[in-house]
């Protein structure tokens, strides 16, 4: 059914349903006693549908998807894993998918005590003192572990220091992270390899840094070896260090980011705990912060009583709140599952084979593509497009080219320290088979960008559709069927 | 971790080292971790079914009278089956269109149908929850306002949403004055007059609001605009159905939480926040928003579109550092508006409503509770009583309900949808009269 395009609208008669709900035995008429002029004057224009076309409709969407389940997806910085299915049926477990977020907690103790467990394992897993599971999504960890750094100089009456560093490697929601927080960005200077340039650092860090935003592994792949000197000289200026966790994967079993010296930092569940990316969310960013910060975290918070109860606590010396609730529950039911299926021996091996297969890939296509740095990198690694510039190919075709193959692309003109950026992150879950199939197919494109550059830079020619045309979205934007209706006149 | 003892000999020779340890060469010794993790040992699904099973156990199942943000909405079976499809759950955001259509495109409806339901022009893709999403509302009327730097918010929006905006403004910068209530409602003429006070960017309101009430906002959107201020409506996408919808009121933006969209309660996520505004303000929209377009061949197709304002292009410029949205939910809530459609909706509203008022008819006939307003609401209301309701409710736990909450004052909340049946109400209330 590739050729279905119908939008749920256009299957829509008047009077036609997809649902059943009981009869109504109230002997109150209660709309009547709302005003008319509070009611709406029309009723909305959803579609009134049958329960087969809509199934029908969203399972002929699905087949226009390409996921983790479809193909090899070497996104980089994504760490698109294989979601294990085991996840998504405890987390649906009705004992835990229909509790009030505000109900007692003696009748939700079980919710609770998986909430605490996880709060203590990531606790144990990233060496830190605690965490907090009430950020929905990494962006928000990053906006939360902002927080907590304010709340910490605000707390000791340091007003002054309003100002963050972050790398001119990082990922772009620090710096708007940074913003959102009220905080000033200051960037600082990377090497040739990527790494922070500790030269250009010392100048910057005076009594007006809150603290430093920084990913190790950086956006390059490659591990910041002067992290420890890193350290030492932001807390000597009195600055605090977070972590972006989005690069923690290759880390996983081998290194915690609290032992390098990091007070504060998220984890996207959804990236380093296999929880589905869902297309988009929802993701969940737990934030965890050194011992003399813990007080600062956002509320609530659950603790465990010393006869071992679980209960919900608001601390007074707290930021505020962040969420309506306690975070993305459904999320971390299935990221507690995956650390538990793991256990204490298989998390080793996480981020170790995850650097094996990115390494892997970078060795066996260094000859077609422009390895900008040499060296081990870990869980990813970036290319500057294709070796051979004459072509004509640029990183874009490549990327469109690889659909065609059957593939995800890679991320690409990020980061920005390079023109033609194609950044891979394979993930420990690929075989080395699906790892050879992909390098063979990067070696067939090199060679047709040599050969039939044609061929490439129309690409992609076997997908659903072809080529958007982006410029006009954004210039004529059509954002619902409304508007999709006028424009069709 | 498919690898076997080959694969990884095979794979070193390739890279040219002898050990996976030296793939860690450039990491200083003595932050490489060496000590046992404080985890369980690994288990089988046999062993996690029941870890899962014991701690579900410890959990109790309820029928719930309690709302306070979070609704005990009935949920299709279809969605669940739906929304399974790994070519969904499992795919990243639709940065690679060519083969992403089917979220782009679910998207797109679920745009559409938010639209429909608060009246605006333009929605975006989703945000976290209603709290961020009315807290990313007040960034959007600061910059559009340009130089003002306070918003009003009304006293009746929920505690809970009120506490995250406070948080996001305290730390950007933003300075937010509560507007007293009344009656139970948002009380206009002290709003109004603080809008004369100046530097207001724009006001945000509740409907319905913590209480339940359906409040009335004749005149508010002329007043705020005459101060050149923006008007954003916090409101329940559910209620819409059958309510005045934002754009009715004259609002330039709205806002909410997506749960009552038949969403399992889930102890409190993922659900997911919607942003709805009018074309003046759709640059000023944080989050992913997809646009409809053609492909080379001039096929109907779907992009992420007016990405200039998002953090990946603007870093510290953009207009928010959201970089997800909560897609999946996005799609249970296209899904579930789909089916129920036009009159699917209404009618949820038409028996939540319902029950609601048998209920409160009920309490109020007991004699032992009182109307703590007198103002229309819709399936949540608030009584007062003297009697012990920590008693009462733990009677009613101890028979498997979850009653009212209490707001304190001897106030009590009480939610009511479409899945509560009279014999429930009947029984809830049975109880809380002998207790």
């Amino acid at each position: 059914m590739k050729t279905y395009d119908k939008i749920i609208f256009e299957l829509s008669r008047p009077g036609r349903k997809g649902y059943a709900l009981p009869a109504d035995k109230f002997d109150t008429d209660g709309l009547s006693a709302i005003p008319a002029d509070l009611m709406r004057k029309e009723a909305p224009e959803l579609p009134e549908v049958s329960e087969l076309e809509v199934v029908r409709h969203y399972t002929n969407l699905s087949s226009k998807n390409f996921g983790v389940d479809t193909g090899f997806y070497p996104l980089g910085s994504c760490t698109m894993k294989y979601n294990p299915k085991i996840n998504e049926e405890v987390a649906a477990l009705p004992q835990f998918n229909n509790l009030h977020p505000l109900q007692n907690a003696d009748t939700a103790q079980g919710a609770l005590e998986l909430y605490w467990n996880l709060q203590r394992m990531l606790s144990n897993i990233a060496g830190l003192a605690e965490f907090t599971l009430n950020p929905y999504a990494g962006a928000h960890g990053e906006l939360t572990g902002l927080m907590v750094m304010r709340q910490y100089h605000m707390s000791r009456g340091d007003n002054k220091r309003t100002k963050v560093i972050v790398p001119n490697s990082a990922h772009g929601t620090n710096p708007a992270s940074a913003m959102v927080a009220g905080l000033e960005v200051v960037e600082v200077k990377s090497k040739p390899n990527g790494s922070i340039d500790v030269e250009d650092l010392k100048p910057l860090l005076d009594d007006t840094v809150a603290g430093i935003m920084m990913t190790n592994p950086n956006t390059l792949g490659m591990f910041e070896t002067e992290i420890l000197e890193i350290a030492k000289l932001v807390h000597e200026a009195g600055g605090l260090l977070y972590y972006d966790g989005a690069n923690l994967n290759p880390l996983l079993g081998k290194v915690r980011p609290g032992d390098m010296g990091f007070d504060i930092m998220h984890i996207n569940l959804h990236k380093t705990f296999s929880t589905p990316h869902g297309g988009g969310g929802p993701g969940s960013g737990p934030v965890g912060v050194a011992a003399h910060l813990v007080e600062f975290l956002p509320n609530p918070h659950v603790k465990k009583t010393e006869d071992g109860k679980f209960y919900v606590d608001f601390g007074k010396d707290s930021l505020g709140s962040v969420s309506t609730f306690f975070g993305n529950f459904g999320v971390m039911m299935k990221a507690y599952a995956y650390i538990l299926t793991l256990g204490k021996e298989n998390i080793r091996n996480v981020g170790p084979l995850a650097t094996l297969n990115a390494n892997y890939i970078k060795e066996s296509l260094k000859d077609d593509y422009l390895l900008p740095i040499e060296g081990v990198c870990k869980h990813e690694f970036v290319f500057d497009g294709l070796k051979d510039k004459s072509t004509g190919v640029t990183t874009l075709n490549v990327a469109k080219r690889l659909l065609d193959y059957g593939f995800h692309a890679p991320t690409i003109y990020f980061p920005l320290l390079f023109h033609e950026s194609m950044m891979i992150e394979p993930t420990e879950t690929e075989s080395k088979e699906t790892l050879d199939d992909f390098i063979e197919v990067m070696h067939k494109v090199a060679k047709e960008a040599r050969e039939t550059p044609e061929e490439v830079i129309n690409a992609p020619l076997t997908t659903i559709v072809r080529k958007l045309d982006e410029t006009t979205a954004a210039k004529n934007p059509i954002l619902d069927y409304r508007a999709l209706k006028e424009a069709a006149k | 971790m498919p690898h076997t003892e080959e694969d990884v000999k095979a794979m070193l020779e390739r890279i040219g080292v002898a050990t996976i340890d030296d793939l860690y060469c450039d990491v200083p010794q003595e932050v490489i971790y060496k000590e046992e993790y404080d985890i369980p040992s690994a288990m089988s699904e046999i062993e996690l079914r029941r870890h899962f099973a014991e701690l579900g156990n410890k959990n109790k199942p309820l029928t719930i009278f309690a709302g306070g943000g979070a609704y005990d909405h009935y949920s299709p079976s279809v969605i669940a089956h739906l929304l399974s499809r790994s070519e969904f759950y499992t795919a990243y955001t639709p940065y690679q269109p060519e083969i992403s259509q089917g979220t782009l495109q679910y998207i797109f409806e679920y745009q559409s149908m938010i639209s429909e339901l608060t009246g605006m022009e333009a929605t975006n893709a989703s945000m976290y929850d209603g709290a961020t999403a009315a807290a990313e509302v007040m960034f959007m009327m600061v910059a559009s306002a340009k130089k003002k730097n306070c918003v009003l918010v009304s006293s009746t929006i929920s505690e809970r949403v009120l506490n995250v905006v406070k948080t996001y403004a305290k730390f950007h910068g933003v300075v937010v004055k509560e507007v007293p209530e009344k009656d139970g409602v948002t009380d206009l003429e002290a709003l109004a007059k603080m809008l004369e006070e100046g530097d207001v960017a724009g006001v945000i309101v509740p409907t319905p609001n913590k209480y339940g009430i359906v409040e009335d906002f004749t005149n508010l959107a002329d007043t705020i605009h005459s101060a050149k201020g923006y008007l954003a409506i916090y409101a329940d996408p559910s209620s819409l159905a059958v309510l005045r919808t934002p754009a009715e009121w004259g609002a330039d933006v709205a806002c909410g939480d997506g749960q009552t969209l038949g969403m399992p309660l889930a102890f409190g996520g993922p659900y997911l926040g919607f942003i709805s505004c009018s074309k003046g303000m759709l640059r000023k929209m944080p989050g992913r928003i997809v646009g409809a377009t053609k492909d080379a061949d001039g096929k109907r197709a779907y992009v992420l579109t007016l990405q200039a304002r998002e953090q990946h292009i603007r870093r510290e410029k953009a207009t928010s550092n959201i970089c997800s949205n909560q897609s999946l939910m996005a799609l249970y809530a296209t899904i579930y508006l789909s089916l129920l459609g036009k009159e699917g909706l209404k009618e949820v509203n038409v028996l939540a409503c319902d029950g609601a008022h048998y209920l409160f008819n009920k309490l109020i006939a007991s004699g032992k509770f009182t109307p703590a307003f007198d103002k229309p609401f819709l399936k949540e209301f608030v009584v007062k009583t003297d009697l012990d309701m920590e008693k009462v409710n733990a009677k009613l736990l101890e028979n498997g309900i979850m009653g009212g909450l209490c707001l304190g004052n001897g106030m009590v909340e009480f939610a009511v949808t479409e899945k509560r049946t009279k014999e429930e109400i009947d029984t809830l209330v049975n109880l809380m009269l002998e207790a």
